[in-house]
């Protein structure tokens, strides 16, 4: 076996797919990147870790039918580091031998016969423009939780209702949804997806540089049982095991209707609440007191650092104290693809959603919606 | 308890010089057995021991009749009767041993603000600033042994030194209703005859330890060079020892010293392998810490759960939470997720516990509200049980699973 690839595409190539190795594998061929070059010419990377799979598939300018095994991370790690020049990746025996310019390596093979068959890709259901996938699934990755002890809230929840996605993720105590369109393959298609948040996020970020579209494919197309989910864009796949579908009844918990609005400069009033979370140690929340044209914000108190600092703001409603885990808060900003944001509110112990400035026309609910939950201040 | 307490009595008169000796060290004698003996006059002037007398009780507390005999607090039940057959053994009464506790405080703070109650039946006093109002360290220690006997019929002994190492070995050696005080000048005369053990900080191994270098008593350690000491013991505590040897101890009488962790535990009559008891046991446990984090005013953010094998090996786990709590039900749902995780699930264990450290004040704590909360839940319900307790003693209001079971089902 052996190919020959400009340097920046084997690098591209070989990094994508090394994202999907497991850090600590759980049996050592794992830690391989299966290499092969099929009878048509094909070079196909690829990587899995029994719940995610990654494939790669681009053409070499010369290649010999064959199939091999090496470490992924050790692989990665040299394509990274070789000059822009073409790469030989020859076979040689027990040995692989990487050639570019003047550089020389040599990698031991892993067994190939011992690697896991990638899952097969389930069948497609419908396709997205994948930088509006990207931005969508950044919006709401963002929400989804970190602690693995809470699974189910780890995940991104995917709803399908014709040509209509539904993106949701929640912690406990923010709850980000997006809706989009995409065209699918069964006009009258309904399914729900519960998809590991990383994943998803790393996935779509990858896919969302291409510029091309997202092609994807599910297992369970109707049903809500556990399955398969798969994502293919420009020579690119990657297939990951859906979690349990189980996810609180958020459309209730959204409020529809509020006491107060204020739409908030996103630019100037992030860098404000960056600087007066300075003096908010972890969990501690930032103070917001909302009145006629203005908005102070104040964290810290007692005998520790305070800060405090007034914004002008345009708001509308009743004044109202509400305060904020400042990550939160900054969270919810940053997912906001808009100059203004809109803050909604109805008292401090009631969740706030942030949307994008500009209501839809319409008069529809916005396409991105960040719930809030507050702290509550005292006992 | 009992090997600090065989220390000789020192000789020597050092006199009653309380010239800058502020620190008193007040302990209760025989406290929960003095309690007891209030209500039970004809009692006194015999062996009494206070604990559960079942076969895997501890003695809490005894009288200095039944101490004669070898017995000592944290000695299991079974061993102290066969040392005093004749004991009378009284079951523990909680509350009323608090309450005591409580107004004996007052007293003291009544004195100074300056109090620092290291248990329910001892505390440090400063009185430094009470002299103009009061009069001298030794006429204000007096005064409250006067008063607690007066006011609650139990004696208690003090002690007067310069620091508050001093004044605790002061107070241990003048037991009971004694008064004894060690001016600053007779300090190192006081120390140097007690051996090592006498010392705070010096527990079994250090005593090992010091014995394989031939040091002794006080004035041994105080004549070994501080190199040495570090070398053999660590630098920190070498260094507090060699300190303590010359009678220098720099720690201040710190009021309100904040508990550093709340905790309970339960030992079975027989060890319990059923996951169900174990988990029933857990929370109760909770209940019992979160009712008393919140009686301190206090939240703890990390849950440890402690587990005890039928062969005494011991297993602790611990989680950190997002947010501090006071709630039972939040405690509760940690010990059995790390009961869960312990891999001890079906193991027969003798001792569960439940403890929460981290703590910090309550009324500065902010809780991050969760999707979907009630606006009133389990806080507000325990809240609700802990109002009740106030008006119609404790355990008046309990989870369901927790109330006792009716009569007929109680001996199967």
């Amino acid at each position: 076996m052996m190919f020959r690839v400009d340097r920046d595409v084997l690098a591209e190539a070989v990094a994508w797919t090394a994202r999907s190795l497991p850090a600590r594998p759980s049996v050592p061929v794992l830690a391989g990147m299966r290499l092969e070059v099929t009878e048509s010419g094909q070079l196909k990377l690829s990587g899995f870790d029994y719940e995610v799979s990654a494939e790669v598939t681009l053409e070499p300018q010369t290649g010999e039918a064959g199939v091999t095994l090496v470490s992924g991370k050790l692989l990665a790690e040299i394509t990274r580091a070789l000059p822009a020049q073409p790469v030989d990746f020859v076979v040689e025996g027990a040995r692989a031998i990487v050639t570019c310019g003047s550089a020389r390596f040599t990698l031991p093979i892993m067994p190939v016969e011992d690697y896991p068959s990638l899952p097969a890709m389930p069948p497609a259901a419908g396709k997205v423009g994948s930088d509006v996938f990207a931005s969508a699934v950044g919006q709401v990755a963002v929400a989804a939780g970190k602690d693995d002890t809470l699974p189910m809230l780890t995940g991104v929840r995917m709803e399908i209702e014709g040509d209509t996605v539904t993106l949701a993720a929640t912690d406990r105590y923010r709850l980000a949804v997006r809706e989009l369109k995409w065209q699918p393959e069964q006009a009258d298609i309904s399914a729900i997806a519960m998809i590991p948040g990383k994943t998803l996020a790393d996935a779509a970020k990858a896919m969302g540089a291409t510029g091309a579209e997202v092609e994807i494919a599910l297992s369970s197309v109707g049903g809500t049982g556990e399955g398969m989910i798969g994502f293919s864009s420009a020579g690119r796949r990657t297939t990951t095991r859906l979690l349990d579908p189980e996810f609180p009844k958020y459309r209730s918990l959204l409020p529809t209707e509020f006491s107060a609005r204020a739409d908030l400069p996103v630019g100037s009033f992030v860098e404000a609440v960056k600087r007066v979370a300075l003096v908010a140690e972890r969990n501690t929340p930032v103070r917001l007191a909302f009145r006629d044209g203005e908005v102070v914000l104040e964290a810290g108190s007692g005998d520790e650092a305070q800060a405090v600092e007034v914004l002008p703001v345009d708001f509308e409603g009743d004044d109202i104290n509400i305060a904020f885990n400042h990550q939160f808060l900054l969270e919810g900003l940053g997912a906001i693809d808009s100059d203004v944001a809109r803050l909604q509110m109805t008292t401090s112990t009631k969740p706030a959603i942030l949307t994008g400035g500009k209501p839809a026309e319409d008069g529809g609910a916005p396409d991105y919606r960040y719930l809030i939950m507050p702290i509550r201040l005292s006992n | 308890m009992s090997r600090k307490q065989q220390v000789p009595r020192p000789g020597s008169d050092l006199g009653d010089d309380d010239t800058g000796c502020s620190i008193l060290h007040v302990d209760m004698d025989a406290f929960f057995a003095s309690v007891e003996l209030r209500e039970r006059p004809e009692l006194a002037g015999m062996p009494v021991i206070i604990g559960a007398p079942g076969a895997r009780g501890v003695v809490l507390s005894a009288t200095y009749e039944a101490r004669r005999f070898g017995v000592h607090s944290a000695m299991p039940m079974t061993r102290a009767r066969r040392l005093c057959p004749q004991a009378v053994i009284i079951p523990p009464s909680r509350g009323k041993y608090t309450e005591v506790s409580r107004r004996v405080m007052e007293i003291f703070h009544e004195i100074t603000p300056e109090v620092e109650p290291i248990a329910s039946d001892e505390a440090f006093l400063d009185v430094a600033g009470a002299r103009k109002r009061l009069g001298r360290p030794a006429v204000i220690a007096a005064m409250i042994r006067e008063r607690v006997a007066a006011e609650h019929g139990i004696t208690c002994s003090v002690g007067v030194a310069s620091t508050k190492f001093v004044a605790k070995l002061a107070s241990q050696h003048c037991k009971p209703d004694g008064l004894l005080v060690v001016p600053a000048a007779k300090v190192v005369e006081f120390l140097h005859p007690l051996p090592v053990a006498a010392l705070w900080g010096v527990g079994e191994r250090t005593e090992q330890s010091l014995a394989r270098l031939g040091i002794r008593t006080v004035g041994d350690l105080a004549e070994t060079p501080v190199d040495t000491l570090r070398h053999e013991l660590g630098h920190a505590v070498g260094a507090h020892l060699a300190a303590l040897a010359w009678g220098r101890d720099e720690r201040r009488v710190t009021p309100h010293a904040p508990d550093k962790s709340i905790g309970a535990e339960e030992t079975f009559v027989t060890d319990v392998d059923d996951p169900i008891r174990i988990r029933r046991e857990l929370l109760r446990l909770s209940e019992r810490v979160a009712a008393r984090l919140r009686e301190g005013g206090h939240v703890g953010r990390t849950v440890i759960v402690k587990l005890r094998r039928a062969d005494f090996t011991t297993l602790s786990r611990s989680r950190t939470l997002r947010d501090p709590t006071d709630v039972a039900q939040e405690l509760y749902a940690t010990a059995c997720d790390l009961y869960a995780a312990s891999g001890l699930e079906n193991t027969a264990l003798r001792l569960v516990g439940v403890r929460v450290e981290s703590l910090s004040p309550a009324d500065g704590a902010v809780r991050q509200l969760s999707l979907g909360e009630r606006e009133s839940g389990w806080r507000e319900a325990e809240r609700a049980m802990d109002r009740a307790a106030r008006r119609f003693g404790r355990d008046v209001v309990l989870p369901a699973s927790l109330m006792p079971p009716p009569f007929d089902e109680m001996d199967p």
